[in-house]
């Protein structure tokens, strides 16, 4: 935001205005700016699975929209959900059902605040900024059971009550294996976290020590199920539930829903990234002319595509065995990194 | 607690083996056609889309004698002793003018008996299969392109058409 109130300073009789605005336009600026950046990530990042998805099934997805491989694909989709009707069944609780969708989008939005996407490209640079971001992430649940609870919708309700359950077990074993970084980096801000990884990849946190190297791993399986990832994805399993918490919606409030994943997923691997990949480091001494958000967008999208190719080579889990795996494994293991890591830290 | 860390290696181990398989077929050439732009080649002799080459046609009306479904209607008069005569291509003599061959291709069964049956060999099944229409009276085919001497209704060799 720094540099953005910096580039505002330059409009001619930008000092006059009342301080009020003053300290609101850089706001407003940087959140349009975010928006769009997401907005645009996301249309990139469906017809990516569209393709990823397609390949892996021997087919060729999208290709006739916009021409080359249908890259216009996603945004004629958008547009006709923009453009739809927006249907608000009879017997739901209105305000709730209306709020629902922008509440679950505010979760994911709001944690690309302090999100570093280069060395001077930040909104803010929070000194809680992880622990900003695992609040601020499970907001999205809060607008999940508003859904499902206010579609009156019996498959709404299972699926926002499986997502509540899933989510919450799911940040523990998240937010512990995120301790290990900070107990190396001794600051929760994210801009320090990237820092303390500069000067090549060995510097990543991922090839530290074998430790950092698992606690990446749980917290890849944790955030899968977080942003409820194939094979997590029980919340809006197709099979079972029709479409989970989302059954009743349909239009621009659908799409935001589907935004919000999206956006959800950006956020975990960006996350990831920043944590263990080294953010917008570059990996050898020799690209270091790449700008940083390039390559903090390509680390990004490296998970992102991790995440994709692990939905569509793994089946849904059973209830039984996503708790299983959440407090019989994920949770142990995480134990057992924090306590590795932390005596690797003194040695 | 053996059996705990056997199947955490198992899950890893099929984990591994799954995305592998899908990193296989990732890479794979695709299977899909697209489909307007490209085509499979039709085999030889596919039995499609019926046309009659009208100059060869001696209006004899065996084709729509023999059709199952009655999709043919031929309606030829005798020409004229003055008139020039005129020849098919194999040296048939055209003495009857076919002023109406009709071939209705919505009835049409795709046997292809009509062909078999055809003296003079012009009428012929084509390998073309994209004909759809947005009305079932644009499958009427008109092939005949003689007009009768005589006004119509007053003579018909064959029945009428089903």
């Amino acid at each position: 935001m720094e540099s953005i109130a910096q580039l505002l300073q330059k409009i001619p009789k930008y000092d006059g205005l009342p301080e009020m605005l003053q300290a609101l336009i850089p706001i407003i600026v940087s959140s349009i700016v975010i928006f769009a950046l997401l907005a645009l990530a996301v249309l990139f990042m469906v017809w990516l699975e569209r393709k990823v998805s397609a390949h892996i099934q021997d087919r060729l997805g999208p290709m006739v929209v916009g021409g080359w491989h249908g890259w216009a694909q996603t945004i004629a989709d958008a547009l006709k959900l923009l453009l739809k009707e927006d249907i608000v069944p009879e017997s739901v609780d209105r305000v709730l059902f209306k709020m629902a969708p922008f509440i679950v989008f505010l979760g994911a939005f709001a944690a690309f605040v302090v999100l570093p996407f280069g060395a001077s490209s930040f909104v803010t640079d929070l000194n809680i900024g992880i622990l900003y971001i695992v609040a601020v992430s499970s907001l999205s649940v809060i607008g999940i059971i508003m859904a499902g609870w206010a579609s009156n919708n019996k498959y709404s309700l299972y699926g926002s009550m499986r997502a509540a359950a899933q989510v919450i077990s799911y940040e523990i074993p998240a937010a512990v294996a995120i301790m290990t970084v900070v107990i190396y980096v001794g600051s929760l801000s994210m801009v320090e976290i990237v820092r303390a990884q500069e000067g090549g990849f060995l510097n990543w946190f991922l090839f530290r020590n074998p430790f950092l190297f698992l606690a990446f791993i749980v917290y890849f399986i944790a955030s899968l199920a977080e942003v409820n990832r194939t094979p997590f994805d029980l919340p809006e399993a197709e099979s079972e539930l029709v479409a989970g918490y989302h059954t009743e919606y349909s239009g621009m409030r659908f799409a935001f829903f589907f935004l919000a994943e999206y956006a959800n997923m950006f956020l975990v691997s960006s996350v990831a990234a920043t944590l263990f990949l080294g953010g917008w480091t570059a990996p050898f001494s020799i690209l270091q002319f790449i700008p940083g958000p390039v390559v903090f967008f390509v680390k990004a999208l490296v998970l992102i595509f991790i995440q994709m190719w692990m939905r569509w080579s793994l089946p849904r889990l059973r209830v039984d065995q996503l708790m299983y795996i959440n407090w019989k494994v994920l949770l142990p293991i995480s134990f057992a990194l924090i306590l590795g890591a932390g005596w690797m830290a003194i040695l | 607690m053996l059996t705990y860390f056997r199947n955490i290696g198992q899950g890893i181990l099929t984990i591994v083996n799954s995305m592998a398989v899908a990193s296989r077929h990732l890479f794979k050439p695709s299977v899909t056609l697209q489909y307007p732009k490209e085509k499979w080649a039709m085999p030889e002799r596919s039995r499609m889309r019926l046309h009659n080459k009208v100059e060869d046609c001696i209006g004899c009306g065996q084709c729509a004698r023999t059709c199952p479904t009655d999709c043919i209607l031929v309606k030829t008069e005798k020409r004229g002793k003055e008139e020039p005569p005129v020849f098919a291509a194999d040296g048939t003599a055209k003495k009857l003018r076919t002023y109406v061959f009709d071939i209705d291709m919505a009835l049409c069964c795709y046997c292809g008996l009509c062909t078999f049956a055809c003296p003079t060999q012009c009428l012929v099944m084509t390998g073309d299969y994209e004909y759809s229409v947005y009305s079932i009276d644009e499958h009427i085919y008109h092939f005949a392109k003689e007009k009768p001497l005589i006004p119509a209704g007053s003579k018909e060799q064959s029945p009428s058409k089903g």
